[in-house]
């Protein structure tokens, strides 16, 4: 019995943050509804095609959008249950994606009796200044309170988003954020790098905000890859850090190019090494449309672009394992330079990225895949 | 002295948009030569390029008949000429063949540069001129002050001359019945050995070389063996006629006086080549027309694929180019920086233009040309003199005497207000004040000796935005000149990129440098090492840039699962690194090559 990862993409968001390109919209309550019947829908009949055709089961579930705890405790407890219905496994890393305003026990509690084990929180910045630029409906004392709202009702797996290259940062403020981060001793930090993303606010207002130049940039990545680090919560992914054990199971499938089911708008799949996804339109799934295909994935140099994202990088026994050939020597020829510059290093067992290279990673793997 | 009565041979002269098309097009459509239904504007300037640029490349003729009102029918043979000093000689081929010339003059802003130096190549053919005074429908149209400017500047008496609208067609006839009374008609020497001078030739893919020429002297029929005087080269004629606007009109033989065609299946223009004078090996003439010299590009440049796979393709639209046009040359060259491409010679600037515009038209070719860079005499201290027009070929600084570099002779003719700027512009270009003349209150010519490498690239479109448009000019080849010339130098990281190097006078090349440097800091993208950019004559930096280290280039999202738009992306910039020149570890992207090369636009 093979485990896959299971996401559903919830749509909808109170309001749309100038940076974000994801597929959502603020939605009336009546379509919230109808949308969970039809994912509801949509979930029992994948999951059984899927166990009786595939013989697989979920070992993650993740909900993702948009703003998830946007649909309300009771919409989200009833589309978890519809996947724990025999398709999760019992030791299942189920995550909500949450916004932190307006997040009572009653909210958390709900979700912790239908099984949901983590939390993730868009923080994005702990400086209120920052989140108001940021579109961030509450200001940091209502994070503060949700995480501890969270802990308080037992979650403890819970995880925190935060953003560099947000107009106005500076080492200083970041330091902030890190600080209450660590403070909230959570486990897990996700940290993106703003991308001025095509048809988002910033990205038409760019002139207009006082975005970091690429080096201030580049020095607020190291300074939070080190600041945290000291506190014990390893970075494991470009994006990623964790203390042990708390590494997201799921996010970890996508990176080792493993096999999932996404369902919703937008949501994307691998599965039996097709990629496939569902269309950027709400009234589309609704109508119950097939989704579209996407060409086959899981080549090697998909799997490579995706394992060496990851610290631990690319693994000489698993890529034999799972291609039956070793890594090429054509990838270590071309890695040479970058490894004399520190920007890659070998590894006990394979090629990973450094630090440094991270930070420059699309042109390292464009070079070497 | 017997003449061919009924024939008149001319050529239209003017200033730059001062209506020369648009008037030969009248004249067809008046003179029947073409329907008003076929009329295309512009019918003469037939290629795409001549139409949106408003400027005659080639010269053409066709043959019109005209019913005078003298009641007798005469054959006017119209030789359009070239409008731009880059095609000098061309036009002085033109007007040889005429007796006379129809001289523009613009009813609102008068004489103008080339209006003069025109009227003087036509003097020098001892034509005779026949001023019109077009564009009367403007509201700006003055011409009874344009008629006095014309007498003061130019003597020649302006109170018979037409004036017209060539744009409404008003009083267009004026215009052929003073060709028909003021043209002489030229000399019958039916009975002397041929001497046809050509004038034009173009290569037709089914006839061969199409060669214009103007009979002076015998008889020219299908079956003659012609010969070429200035290259010996000889042909059998296959068909003689005259030129119509859509057609060839096939004759039994072309006499003495008269304008029309050749077809002889020769393969390529450099055999008939513009000056040359057309014999028949049965019965030679003595001695050639005069006049004859054969062109030489003036401007050279290296010419390159953008995507190197398309060198073959360049190659061939070069080769079916020249098949066309005898005054572009080009050698293959390598650049380390560029790949494999083509050293190519021009006229001028304009000529290296329209060359570059049609290869990227008409044969769809993406190029990058390096500096044009003129033809510079090298003295050497062993007292060898080497010419350079390729800065590549530059010979070691210590083994240099001293350089010449080639100089013109130029007028720019303006409205006295101008005058300061001009001088500031010259000055500027290195120019050498000769005088001052004033040939009318608003009007003075102001003349200068300029080195040509000053002028070749962006001289008249600066001349022409400080002085509001209203400053023309004018220029000859004039000799060579000592100067202090060096060769330029880029380098980066280190390394030289010979496709950047130029030759430049040393007082500029400080400026220059700095820009250059700065140029191409803004557009070389970051890369994973620092790279240094510096600017040198002969081993010593004069100016330094650096690009930095890059330091973030990273998808930070993974966008879900949504794995294939990461891979796009990475795609996209894989397909990016290809279009980039590659130095050692330095990539370089077209766009800083193109920034470089059009530094002066600004």
């Amino acid at each position: 019995m093979k485990n896959i990862g299971l996401y559903l993409h919830i749509p909808f968001c109170k309001s749309k943050c100038p940076y974000c390109d994801f597929y959502s919209f603020s939605g009336k309550s009546t379509q919230k509804d109808d949308y969970t019947r039809v994912l509801k829908e949509r979930i029992l009949s994948s999951t059984f095609t899927l166990q009786s055709s595939y013989s697989c089961k979920a070992d993650t579930l993740y909900i993702g959008g948009g703003t998830p705890s946007v649909l309300g405790e009771k919409n989200l407890a009833s589309l978890v249950n519809a996947c724990n219905s025999g398709f999760l496994t019992d030791d299942a890393e189920i995550t909500v994606e949450c916004n932190p305003h307006g997040l009572d026990e009653d909210f958390f509690k709900i979700l912790s009796e239908c099984g949901v084990n983590r939390i993730s929180l868009g923080l994005q910045s702990a400086v209120d200044s920052e989140r108001r630029i940021l579109g961030r409906l509450s200001d940091r004392i209502q994070v503060e309170n949700a995480v501890k709202t969270a802990q308080k009702v037992g979650f403890s797996n819970i995880t925190l988003d935060v953003m560099l290259g947000v107009p106005n940062q500076t080492e200083k403020s970041l330091k902030e954020t890190l600080d209450f981060c660590i403070s909230l001793d959570v486990p897990h930090i996700s940290a993106y790098i703003l991308k001025l993303e095509e048809n988002t606010h910033f990205y038409k207002m760019k002139h207009k905000y006082n975005f970091p130049d690429d080096d201030l940039t580049a020095d607020l990545y190291l300074q939070m890859c080190e600041e945290l680090e000291n506190h014990g919560i390893m970075q494991y992914e470009i994006s990623n850090f964790a203390k042990t054990g708390a590494q997201s199971r799921h996010n970890l499938k996508y990176w080792h190019c493993e096999e999932y089911l996404g369902l919703g708008p937008s949501a994307h799949s691998f599965l039996r090494g097709k990629r496939f996804y569902f269309d950027r339109d709400f009234q589309s799934f609704m109508n119950g449309d097939s989704p579209i295909q996407d060409g086959l994935g899981g080549d090697f140099s998909e799997y490579a672009m995706l394992n060496l994202r990851l610290a631990e990088g690319l693994n000489e026994d698993k890529v034999i394992n799972r291609f039956g050939h070793s890594i090429p020597d054509e990838i270590y020829e071309k890695s040479k330079i970058f490894i004399d510059n520190g920007y890659m290093q070998k590894t006990d067992n394979g090629l990973s990225l450094t630090r440094k290279g991270f930070l420059i990673s699309n042109t390292i793997l464009s070079e070497i895949l | 002295m017997q003449k061919k009565e009924n024939i008149r041979n001319f050529s239209i002269i003017a200033h730059i948009d001062h209506g020369k098309s648009t008037l030969a097009d009248r004249l067809l459509e008046l003179t029947e030569t073409v329907s008003k239904r076929d009329m295309t504007e512009q019918l003469l300037d037939n290629m795409d390029l001549e139409r949106e640029r408003g400027i005659t490349i080639k010269a053409h003729a066709v043959k019109l008949d005209y019913k005078a009102k003298d009641g007798n029918t005469y054959e006017l043979n119209l030789i359009d000429t070239p409008g731009h000093v880059d095609f000098n000689y061309e036009v002085s081929r033109s007007l040889a063949a005429c007796e006379g010339a129809v001289l523009i003059i613009d009813a609102s802003q008068g004489v103008e540069a080339q209006t003069l130096a025109n009227t003087y190549l036509a003097l020098d053919h001892d034509l005779e001129l026949v001023p019109v005074i077009n564009k009367i429908d403007l509201p700006a149209a003055d011409p009874d002050r344009v008629a006095n400017e014309v007498e003061e500047v130019i003597g020649l008496p302006c109170d018979e001359a037409p004036r017209v609208s060539a744009k409404t067609g008003e009083n267009i006839e004026q215009v052929l019945e003073s060709i028909v009374s003021l043209v002489p008609p030229p000399v019958n020497n039916d009975d002397k050995p041929l001497r046809a001078l050509v004038f034009d030739s173009v290569y037709d893919s089914y006839k061969g070389v199409i060669v214009y020429v103007r009979i002076m002297d015998g008889k020219i029929k299908p079956g003659d063996t012609m010969r070429m005087m200035a290259t010996g080269a000889e042909f059998t004629v296959v068909e003689v006629g005259y030129m119509r606007p859509n057609s060839m009109e096939p004759q039994k033989e072309l006499t003495s006086g008269e304008v029309g065609y050749i077809t002889a299946s020769i393969k390529t223009v450099s055999d008939a080549r513009v000056g040359d004078t057309v014999t028949t090996a049965e019965n030679p003439a003595s001695e050639a027309l005069a006049g004859y010299r054969k062109v030489n590009p003036m401007v050279f440049c290296g010419v390159y694929p953008a995507d190197g796979a398309d060198y073959e393709n360049l190659r061939e639209a070069l080769e079916k180019l020249q098949l066309n046009d005898a005054a572009l040359s080009f050698e293959p060259e390598t650049s380390g920086a560029l790949g494999f491409g083509f050293r190519c010679g021009f006229l001028g600037l304009l000529h290296l233009e329209i060359i570059q515009e049609r290869l990227e038209r008409e044969y769809n070719l993406d190029l990058v040309t390096t500096i044009p860079s003129v033809i510079y005499k090298v003295h050497l201290t062993n007292g060898d003199v080497i010419e350079i027009d390729n800065p590549s070929h530059y010979p070691d600084p210590a083994t240099i005497d001293y350089c010449e570099e080639p100089t013109v002779d130029a007028h720019i003719y303006a409205p006295p207000e101008y005058i300061g700027a001009i001088m500031n512009l010259c000055q500027d270009r290195r120019g050498v004040y000769v005088n001052t003349t004033h040939l009318a209150s608003d009007r003075v010519d102001l003349h200068y000796i300029l080195p040509l490498n000053e002028i070749i690239y962006d001289f008249f479109d600066v001349l022409k935005s400080r002085t509001r448009g209203y400053a023309s000019f004018d220029y000859e080849m004039s000799n060579y000149q000592r100067s202090s010339i060096i060769k330029l130098d880029v380098l980066l990281n280190g390394d030289i990129i010979d496709a950047l190097s130029f030759m430049i006078h040393s007082e500029k090349a400080y400026a220059k440098a700095r820009r250059i440097a700065e140029k191409l800091k803004d557009n070389i993208p970051r890369q994973m090492f620092e790279i240094p950019i510096q600017m040198a004559i002969g081993g010593k930096v004069i100016a330094r840039e650096t690009v930095k280290a890059m330091r973030k280039d990273v998808l930070a999202k993974c966008y879900g699962g949504d794995i294939t738009r990461k891979k796009k992306l990475l795609e996209k910039q894989k397909e990016g690194k290809k279009r980039m020149r590659h130095f050692g570890t330095v990539e370089v992207p077209q766009e800083a090559f193109m920034a470089v090369l059009k530094l002066d636009d600004e």
